[in-house]
């Protein structure tokens, strides 16, 4: 982990017709950091996520990812966005698409990678996460954490700088959990910055090296696994751990 | 009644055949210049910009709620006295078939596309494919397999339609029809002839929407 800001926000605030989601945000995620973000349901954590790559535009305030303000409106955002990657809660790999086709289509579309070089490189990705068999299958046929792994891999297809994980664990069997961790820790050693929503603390103690509780759409208390589950100083924070834990 | 049927056919089938043919044409021009116009008014429909929205919503709104034979007269009477050139009875009623049809045709391909799970809409975007990009290759091929049952369906409305052009006299087969009445007399074999040609012409057009229908979703598996 290095002390450069990989992405700043600055007075972040998001609102869905009168209901205020995120109240003013101002934080940083540097390079190599792998952040967790935990809080009861409707506080803001999945919106906030979703608003570092833009797919939520923010209401107002700003979004730097490396350097450049993506909340502004003349600013490309397909192009930053090839350099964020994302893997959702419901997976949504492509259903009409094989393994293979999943994982070549964004690299071979937008950057122009030419097909025999992106099969190579999803081959060499679906070997990481033990999908090779399945290559060209396609996802109607896969577990669900078969289907989660691919669309993780299908987003390190584009080599980004940065991967968002928004719960994504929570549409899976218990059984199927374990696998799509293992393959997020194995991102963390290769020294990938992560945000990772997550309802699994074992693992947001495990591997963070910062947490962020949110609550009431702010950052309510924020600080090393060690200080948010062992020392906590908020009340809510208290609250909240005392009823997962 | 059948030797006046086959009777009607032996003497008359040219008027017929140069019916279905003028049936066949009608159905094929509103059926392609349809989709196309369809398929424009349904993008403007979905492009988020509030006046084209506004626009295809009463577009379409009109044209679907207004009977499609007074639509015929309206674009047969106006048509001519707007365009700076002359224009034919048949041109007038093909230009109204094809509005009309737009109309339904836009709505069906709008409704497949909203139908593709948003999920889809954002994996594509957080990859950083470009909106056209993401149309193409991943919205629309999965739309296509909603809209395909709902757009054959109004394709063979569409060539049904095309019989309101009689009322015209474009030369089709419902003018056939009317044709070989005026000129026999024998209106219910002239109608049984003209039935049996339509239902030839729905049914091949249905297993062959039927039999594509199947291929994609092979595709799939």
């Amino acid at each position: 982990m290095s002390d450069r800001e990989l992405i700043r926000v600055e007075n972040l605030c998001k609102s869905f017709k009168n209901l205020e989601v995120l109240r003013n945000i101002t934080e940083s995620i540097y390079e190599g950091e792998v952040v967790s973000i935990i809080g009861p349901s409707g506080g803001g954590k999945s919106t906030f996520l979703r608003c570092l790559n833009l797919l939520e535009r923010p209401t107002s305030g700003k979004v730097f990812f490396e350097g450049t303000n993506l909340a502004e409106k003349k600013v490309d955002i397909d192009k930053h966005r090839q350099k964020i990657g994302m893997v959702f809660q419901s997976f949504n790999v492509f259903p009409h698409l094989t393994v293979l086709e999943n994982i070549m289509l964004a690299p071979t579309l937008e950057k122009n990678v030419p097909k025999e070089e992106g099969e190579k490189q999803a081959i060499e990705l679906l070997g990481r996460v033990g999908l090779l068999e399945k290559k060209n299958v396609y996802p109607n046929q896969l577990s669900g954490g078969q289907k989660q792994r691919l669309a993780i891999v299908r987003a390190l297809a584009m080599e980004p700088d940065v991967m968002l994980f928004d719960e994504p664990t929570s549409a899976l069997d218990p059984e199927m959990v374990k696998e799509v961790l293992e393959v997020i820790k194995n991102l963390i050693v290769s020294g990938m910055t992560i945000v990772i929503v997550t309802h699994e603390m074992n693992f947001a103690k495990e591997v963070s090296d910062r947490i962020f509780f949110m609550d009431n759409g702010i950052i309510e208390e924020k600080g090393t696994p060690d200080e948010i589950f062992n020392h906590a100083k908020s009340e809510r924070t208290l609250e909240f751990l005392s009823k997962v834990l | 009644m059948i030797e006046s049927i086959i009777g009607l056919w032996t003497k008359y089938d040219y008027v017929y055949l140069n019916g279905l043919i003028g049936t066949l044409w009608l159905s094929a021009i509103t059926v392609v210049l349809g989709t196309l116009l369809g398929t424009l008014i349904a993008i403007m429909k979905l492009s988020k910009i509030w006046i084209l929205e506004a626009i295809t919503t009463i577009y379409i709104g009109i044209l679907r709620g207004v009977p499609i034979l007074l639509q015929l007269y309206f674009f047969w009477l106006i048509l001519p006295k707007v365009v700076p050139f002359a224009l034919s009875d048949t041109a007038c009623i093909v230009i109204a078939l094809i509005i009309n049809a737009s109309s339904y045709i836009a709505e069906v391909i709008r409704a497949g596309v909203q139908a593709v799970d948003k999920g889809q809409t954002e994996a594509a975007k957080s990859l950083g494919l470009s909106n056209r990009n993401m149309m193409r290759k991943v919205i629309l091929p999965q739309a296509i397999k909603n809209i395909l049952p709902a757009l054959g369906n109004e394709y063979i409305t569409t060539v049904k339609q095309t019989s309101l052009a009689s009322v015209f006299f474009v030369a089709e087969l419902m003018t056939s029809y009317k044709t070989v009445q005026a000129a026999t007399f024998l209106a219910v074999p002239s109608l049984v002839i003209t039935g049996l040609i339509y239902l030839v012409v729905t049914t091949i057009l249905t297993s062959g929407l039927n039999m594509y229908e199947r291929r994609m979703q092979i595709n799939e598996r």
